[in-house]
């Protein structure tokens, strides 16, 4: 460990100008294995340097070492954590000190932001005195009082509305979205000179994820901290930082401006993360840029340069030792690659070195919609849950809008994309469709035959039709079933013949690209994506017409969901399905859709064609989530204006009246009085917009406008 | 307003345990035994006589005597012992007993347990928590019994040992001592060491398990590490965050050893000689005192429901939660 030097930490201890204020020297950090294990090396080698009101992002897929490496900065790791060598804050060793003298820097001089807003608010006491311990922590003379009035003021500068009466709140009564604000405000207590944010949007809406960068700005003028963001997602790195480091297993891999990484990239582990993002900006449906393989294990590392399993530039040399971090270009821009001169010389980009799959033509393309056979057809549905209270002799006190009237139809050889942010109400309507049971209102008809009317045998019939691939690869498998097993289950639910089961099962695993040979394995020897991929072969067994997608990629990682969102490319056209995608990610839906429903509170506010929609939204929510979805493109990304909606979702079981969106809506709030009455009064219906083949709004002054 | 709720609810529990305890015993226990087995027999009529007077007559119908019975309770009068004596005046001599073991036994056990418990979940795998789950295991093995005797037999040999009365192991204090104030209160609290120990003994080993699992779950959590974050040191963060949110549970798992804790106090005084409630249950069976057996299973209930009511009271206090929902 380096020396310690007993600097007073301030904001002028390092007085020069362009003085580091965070200075991270080769950091290494080592989980020691229990027991038998090896030893996990979370971290081989971080070094950086921050500088007064830069902003750092730090990119990486999950374990990476970009959150281990910020929290080893703060002194916040488990204790048997092995950390060595240097983090200096205004020139003063961190690493070493005892928790005391850490407890004096953190929240004061460097203080953090955490992903779950949900978890990271202590829920025994109110967010207010929380907030007002943040402060008198390190005013100890500082009198109560005080202390809550700066708390208050704390609170009302990071946007939270009725400060006073909210500061005696519990986190439980606050959303995702005001709780992360609530950690903001914690952090920007003091004035640091260093914010430390992981992951900070990453478990939020994008529209709320769009307020509190917002917020995080506003923090940044108003202490003029230096920002380190950690993220996994490319678009807010685009838009936010100024300089990137991409790390890959535990190292940095690539070091450099926010435009040179994007534009110059001379790593090709950056370039196959920036080429496998699907693009809310592309209309043209090239497929992903898939990494083939999975990360390494970080207890047991190849010898060389840790991506050259999965990089298609390898070389014999890249497996013999691993490649340092040098400049590349201009004098900013690192990167850590034997090849990286020939990158820069030859001008590749990722569609250059990345074998990309190439997909069938879908035969039925040139077919007009109209000609197609219905597949599902949903028709006016709704599902409303009772609330109930009291313990024994339970009343009703109210009714969650849940799905309130919905109607769309999805044909043959088609997918739509089901859109919205969490609250809407789209998980339920999959369910309600996968119930086969006749809706509370309206009618589900599946290949013609209608929900509820059927009797037990139809019904058995009409699931073969119909399978799910459920959001969550690891809970969606039984862990004591051997995968062979897991594709079999359907297969002889519905009587296939024993004799032909192994090659039917062999056949399925070789359709979604996974050997034969894994049959015998069970889910955990998986990774994440490869679970998906037995997810799908489950659901493809009865060779189903339509395939109902809920969040089937959200909980991967970039680089691994493009190779499951080519698959399902892939399999559409060669199979002939019909998807129904429910995500909130609109970038994937915009990829692999035709068609787009958007919906909000339970209602489709716009539904259409995906181009049209994406192109040209006509309702001012479609515009506010397009708008607030960062593009992973830095100079697009700063030209772009964002349109940033107010507040959070109304509570489902009191929708305002007339337009449900009227309460955060950037147009209404532009309308006249007279106007205004309309959307207070009627609830506006899907109406086909003039001009256009397959575009519906719902709303009494749509209007289309182009974003993208 | 929640509290208040409870408060009733507990009422009506404790009518409900004490009329079954009754019902149980004035139909299985015998007091015409204790007379017909006297030598000499008495009369029939004065056998009669005397169980009428003692409202435990066989041959009057159960539920009249059950009616006459609570009657006697609504007004505060438990009725009288198969020797004729009030029960009231037996249980004001007793009730302080058991009260003085139980309390300071559930007081010093359940803290000396929390704290135990915690900091084993904190050095998790090292020592100290290897040698804390031992012992607890160890306790939780043995039934009280065994440990109220083997303590009398360890406090015999260091007595031995020592050549003085360190301990003492049997009554409650020594008969016929005129030490004054000081003297007095030395010798009880002598008396009082093995027995309150005995009962402590079981309660820390029950709290530091449950306490220890509860702070594992909440040590990794979140909002500890943002009290770190925000500058507080680990020591505080676990204080005042961590181990104020493990309590909640625990506060509750209270309510459910209280019983078994009761059940502990019953053989205590009986090994160690104590007078108390615990005790006088398990003479009033073998004398076939229906009154007794009814009245000290009321004032179990009464001490569970207390320990509940205070457990409601820590919860509330614990998480403000459940205050404003």
């Amino acid at each position: 460990m380096t020396s310690t030097e007993t600097q007073p930490a301030g904001p002028d201890a390092g007085s020069a100008p362009d003085a580091p204020v965070l200075e991270v020297t080769d950091l290494h950090v080592t989980f020691p294995a229990a027991g038998q294990g090896r030893d996990v090396h979370a971290v081989r080698g971080v070094s950086y340097q921050l500088r007064r009101g830069e902003i750092l992002g730090i990119v990486g897929e999950s374990g990476s070492g970009k959150s281990v490496s910020s929290l080893a900065a703060m002194g916040l790791l488990p204790e048997y954590a092995e950390v060595t060598g240097s983090v200096r804050l205004h020139g003063r060793e961190l690493l070493g000190l005892d928790d005391r003298q850490l407890a004096k820097v953190r929240g004061r001089t460097i203080s953090m932001v955490f992903q779950d807003p949900l978890s990271a608010l202590t829920p025994v006491y109110t967010v207010g005195d929380q907030l007002a311990e943040a402060v008198r922590v390190h005013n100890p003379d500082l009198p109560k009082a005080q202390a809550a009035a700066r708390a208050v003021e704390l609170l009302r500068l990071v946007g939270i509305p009725n400060a006073e009466q909210r500061y005696r709140a519990f986190p439980h009564e606050f959303s995702g979205g005001m709780r992360q604000r609530v950690m903001i405000a914690m952090a920007m207590a003091n004035d640091p000179d260093v914010i430390i944010c992981d992951e900070p949007t990453t478990a939020l809406d994008v529209t709320i994820q769009a307020q509190i960068l917002e917020v995080l700005k506003t923090a940044q003028r108003e202490t003029g901290a230096a920002i380190v963001m950690i993220t996994h997602d490319l678009g807010v790195v685009a838009g936010f930082v100024d300089r990137v480091l991409v790390m890959y297993a535990g190292r940095p891999v690539e070091l450099g401006t926010v435009d040179d990484v994007y534009y110059r990239t001379r790593m090709p582990y950056t370039m196959g993360l920036l080429g496998s993002v699907p693009r809310l900006d592309f209309q043209d449906k090239a497929p992903l840029v898939p990494i083939k393989g999975t990360p390494p294990s970080l207890s047991d590392l190849p010898p060389g340069c840790p991506f050259a399993p999965r990089c298609p530039l390898v070389r014999e040399e890249c497996t013999t030792g691993e490649p340092p971090l040098v400049r590349v270009g201009a004098e900013t821009h690192q990167a850590a690659c034997v090849r990286a001169a020939e990158i820069e010389a030859n001008e590749w980009t990722a569609a250059d070195i990345y074998p990309v799959p190439e997909i069938p033509e879908d035969a039925a393309a040139g077919t007009p919609r109209e000609d197609r056979e219905v597949v599902l057809e949903v028709d006016d549905l709704i599902k409303h849950h009772p609330l109930m209270k009291g313990a024994v002799f339970k009343r009703r006190v109210g009714t969650v809008y849940a799905v309130d009237g919905i109607s769309f139809d999805i044909r043959e050889r088609e997918t739509l994309g089901l859109v919205g942010e969490s609250g809407c109400g789209k998980s339920t309507t999959l369910m309600e469709i996968l119930s086969l049971n006749a809706p509370q209102r309206g009618r589900v008809v599946v290949l013609g035959r209608e929900s509820g009317r059927l009797g037990w045998r139809d019904r058995f019939a009409v699931r073969r039709e119909v399978q799910v691939v459920f959001q969550d690869p690891m809970s969606s498998l039984d862990p004591r079933m051997p995968v062979f097993d897991i594709i079999a289950e359907p297969l002889r639910t519905h009587g296939h013949p024993r004799e032909a089961l192994r090659s039917r099962v062999h056949e399925l695993l070789r359709l979604v690209g996974l050997e034969p040979a894994h049959a015998t394995r069970y889910p955990a020897e998986f990774s994440g994506g490869q679970r998906q991929r037995i997810g799908i072969a489950r659901a493809l067994a009865l060779e189903p017409r339509l395939l109902v997608l809920d969040e089937p990629v959200s909980a991967l990682d970039v680089s691994i969901q493009a190779g499951v969102i080519n698959l399902l490319d892939e399999l559409k056209a060669r199979l002939g399905l019909s998807y129904l995608f429910v995500a909130h990610d609109l970038s994937v839906i915009r990829h692999l859709a035709d068609r787009v429903a958007v919906m909000y509170l339970g209602r489709i506010v716009e539904i259409g064609d995906v181009d049209a929609i994406y192109g040209a939204p006509a309702h001012p929510y479609t515009q506010a989530l397009l708008s607030a979805i960062p593009i992973p493109d830095p100079e697009k990304e700063r030209s772009r204006t964002h349109i940033v909606l107010e507040g959070d979702l109304p509570n489902p079981a009191n929708p305002p009246s007339g337009c449900r969106f009227r309460t955060r809506c950037q147009k209404f709030r532009q309308l006249g009085d007279d106007e205004r009455q309309r959307c207070l009064d009627e609830e506006p219906a899907v109406i086909p917009l003039a001009g256009a083949a397959d575009h519906g709004a719902a709303c009494h002054y749509a209007e289309e406008r182009e974003l993208l | 307003m929640f509290l208040a709720r409870r408060l009733l609810n507990y009422v009506v529990l404790i009518f409900l345990a004490s009329s079954f305890a009754y019902l149980l015993a004035a139909t299985t226990l015998d007091p015409r035994s204790n007379y017909e087995q006297l030598d000499p027999r008495p009369s029939q009529e004065s056998i009669e006589a005397r169980l009428d007077e003692l409202n435990l007559n066989d041959s009057t119908p159960l539920a009249e005597r059950y009616v006459t019975w609570v009657g006697g309770v609504a007004t505060g009068d438990f009725g009288l012992t198969i020797q004729g004596r009030s029960v009231n005046e037996e249980i004001a001599r007793k009730a302080g007993v058991t009260l003085r073991l139980i309390v300071v036994g559930t007081v010093i056990g359940c803290t000396v347990g929390v704290a135990i418990g915690a900091y084993a979940a904190v050095r998790q795998y090292r020592s100290f928590d290897r040698v804390s789950t031992g012992a607890a295991f160890l306790v939780l093995a043995i039934p009280t019994v065994v440990i109220a005797v083997s303590l009398q037999v360890s406090a015999v040999a260091i007595n031995q040992a020592a050549g003085v009365q360190i301990f003492q192991y049997g009554g409650e204090y020594t008969a016929g001592l005129d030490a004054g104030f000081w003297g007095t209160l030395g010798d009880r609290l002598q008396h009082m060491v093995l027995p309150t120990l005995t009962l402590a003994i079981a309660q820390f080993a029950a709290f530091s398990r449950y306490q220890r699992n509860m702070m594992l779950d909440v040590l990794g959590a979140d909002f500890v590490r943002t009290a770190m974050a925000k500058g507080l040191t680990r020591r505080a963060a676990l204080l005042k965050h961590a181990l104020r949110t493990a309590l909640i549970p625990t506060v509750t798992y209270f309510t459910f050893t209280f019983g078994i804790l009761l059940a502990g106090t019953t053989f205590t005084e009986k090994i160690y000689g104590w007078n108390g409630m615990g005790a006088w249950v398990v003479d009033s069976i073998f004398t076939n005192d229906v009154h007794a057996v009814a009245a000290v299973s009321c004032f179990m209930a009464v001490c569970v429901m207390a320990a509940s009511f205070l457990s409601d009271l820590l919860y509330a206090w614990l998480d403000p939660r459940v205050r404003v929902s």
